[in-house]
């Protein structure tokens, strides 16, 4: 495993800690107002200063971690779960159902770029936090479908898969339990790289007003309230540290990926 | 392809289904009185059924023939009609006409920067293999692809508009305004070209004829610029086919952080945000439609640009 997993692996489980007890950590009510202290630039009051209506950014980049982990962990693993399920029975059964999944279905959710499909289906639909994770589980799926498909193409013909059906296991009892813990490796890797692109995309949605409406303190609305040219001359703090926030986190995971594949792909390792 | 393109039309046409509520009053407003929804139903063809069939609870399923909006919608598409603005009543082909051409420069000026930036820095990485260069040229790939395009851009403005006055912070009035959204926009590409170069590079300079290009007394640089790079760049071009489309809807959070009055500009502005749904589906079908043509275009390039798949 290289370093850079390591150092991905470390902020990731700070990250889960700080979303996990937010409530002990935040010093401050993240969305009570307070005018008097409005911009405020870090002090030790302050952490990392105050936003246009007095709040803590310190507080407000906290519970935006939690945010960004309860919508990561829902879009994976709904998405993975349909992704698997759709990947493993195109793979297993082939032929038409193969056909009309990889060669139709895959392509068409490929065809649009997929933020712009969350995009649409959020503008669609409305704005909201369960809206926001189902468009973009929406997204989300085809990637885990189509590793999910490649790892069943090749596993199914190892002997083990061959021995358990001549022995007349059931398709199912054959994917979930011969074929599934086999193509496992890659899924992981995938569920890594999706966590990274769930919370990019929450952040990124939220910059444009079509995530978790204020005043849930989502860091992609942190930034879109914090970008004004006056702002960024005379409070550049406000955009800085959930810009920091965003950038380490999708970092880690990212580095997460990287590292597991880098691990599991000797090809790879030797590069 | 024509059934993808067929199957984006179809969805983007259905989207307005989703809408929760009837879009009339969602525009109008709830104080509009009923003839106002009703003629605004009629004037953009609300009032007809929205597909071939329809079900209802008292009526069950309704058989609507030919007369229908998923046809009407077909049938203006067919003519280069996405139909009129809800809003402006301006036809919408007019309104993408105008900020297409902004969309389509910055996607390009961000790939040139993306090219400039990538190329040198994997070719350094990938004939540096494992070493102290190649590390950090990585490293700012890396850095690169989790760095989203909402935190470099105002960080951008930052240090170029703020700090340093040398750019005008948003705007798309004069040609110095694309530096800083199309280095914003081609930052992440950039990162993911950095690697994909490194990988290519690695991979051809353990193949056969670069030993023979080296044995024949050729220089290192003539070795990786004139063979290496020119086997090397193929999968680079798909990625880069590829990565338009990404571009593209990467180019709705640039254009709105420096109001660079394109294409993304406008499906946020103007139809998300004011709920115009006829100029949404407008934009995210013409998006597509680029986004799947510019694969296309991709597959053809990469089969031209190697005769092994050409072959094939």
């Amino acid at each position: 495993m290289n370093r850079l997993f390591y150092i991905g692996a470390f902020i990731a489980v700070t990250f889960v800690v700080v979303a996990i007890f937010a409530n002990w950590i935040a010093p401050y009510d993240v969305t009570v107002p307070d005018l008097l202290t409005r911009y405020a630039s870090p002090s030790s009051k302050h952490w990392f200063g105050t936003d246009a209506l007095g709040r803590d950014v310190f507080s407000r980049v906290v519970f935006g971690a939690r945010i960004s982990l309860e919508v990561g962990i829902s879009v994976v693993s709904v998405s993975a779960v349909i992704g698997i399920l759709i990947g493993a029975f195109a793979g297993y059964f082939g032929g038409i159902v193969d056909k009309i999944l990889n060669g139709y279905i895959f392509n068409v959710f490929l065809a649009f770029p997929g933020l712009l499909l969350a995009i649409a289906l959020v503008a669609f639909l409305g704005a909201g936090l369960g809206k926001l994770i189902l468009a973009l589980c929406v997204i989300g799926w085809v990637g885990y479908a189509r590793v999910m498909r490649g790892q069943v193409l090749k596993v199914r013909e190892y002997d083990y898969v061959q021995a358990a059906k001549a022995l007349g296991a059931s398709s199912t009892r054959i994917i979930f339990t011969h074929i599934l813990p086999n193509a496992i490796q890659p899924l992981i890797v995938q569920a890594s790289l999706g966590m990274a692109g769930a919370v990019l995309a929450e952040a990124s949605l939220s910059f444009l007003g079509l995530g978790i409406p204020p005043p849930a303190p989502s860091w992609g609305t942190m930034i879109e309230e914090s970008r004004g040219f006056d702002i960024l001359t005379s409070a550049p703090h406000v955009m800085f540290f959930p810009g920091i926030a965003i950038a380490l986190t999708v970092l880690a995971f990212n580095f997460i990926g990287d590292g597991l594949r880098e691990w599991l792909d000797p090809k790879q390792r030797s590069r | 392809m024509l059934l993808v393109i067929w199957t984006v039309v179809t969805l983007v046409t259905l989207l307005m289904e989703l809408v929760p509520g009837d879009p009339a009053t969602t525009i109008l407003g709830e104080t509009a009185t009923i003839e106002q929804i009703e003629n605004f139903r009629k004037t953009h063809g609300l009032d007809r059924p929205a597909f071939f069939f329809s079900y209802s609870e008292d009526k069950g399923f309704v058989w609507n023939g030919a007369e229908n909006r998923y046809l009407d919608y077909w049938r203006g598409l067919l003519h280069g009609d996405l139909g009129v603005s809800f809003r402006t009543g301006q036809p919408v082909t007019e309104m993408i006409a105008e900020r297409y051409p902004k969309t389509i420069l910055l996607a390009a000026a961000a790939m040139l920067v993306s090219i400039s930036i990538a190329i040198p820095l994997g070719v350094v990485a990938g004939t540096n293999k494992n070493k102290f260069t190649d590390n950090v040229a990585s490293f700012i790939a890396l850095l690169g692809i989790s760095l989203p395009t909402f935190v470099l851009g105002p960080f951008l403005v930052y240090v170029f508009s703020v700090k340093l006055g040398w750019f005008a912070p948003t705007g798309s009035a004069y040609a110095e305004d694309i530096v800083l959204p199309a280095i914003t926009l081609g930052g992440a590409l950039s990162a993911i070209l950095t690697r994909m170069v490194r990988s290519s590079v690695i991979e051809e300079l353990g193949e056969d004829y670069v030993r023979t290009a080296r044995a024949k007394g050729l220089s290192e640089r003539v070795v990786v610029y004139k063979h290496v790079l020119k086997n090397g760049l193929i999968p680079v071009v798909t990625i880069l086919g590829l990565q338009l489309g990404v571009l593209l809807a990467g180019s709705i959070i640039t254009e709105k952080i420096f109001n660079w009055q394109g294409l993304g500009l406008l499906l946020l502005e103007d139809g998300i945000n004011k709920r115009d749904y006829r100029l949404v589906q407008g934009c995210v079908l013409v998006i597509s439609i680029t986004f799947i043509l510019a694969n296309s275009l991709t597959d053809f390039v990469y089969r031209r640009l190697d005769p092994r798949i050409r072959l094939s």
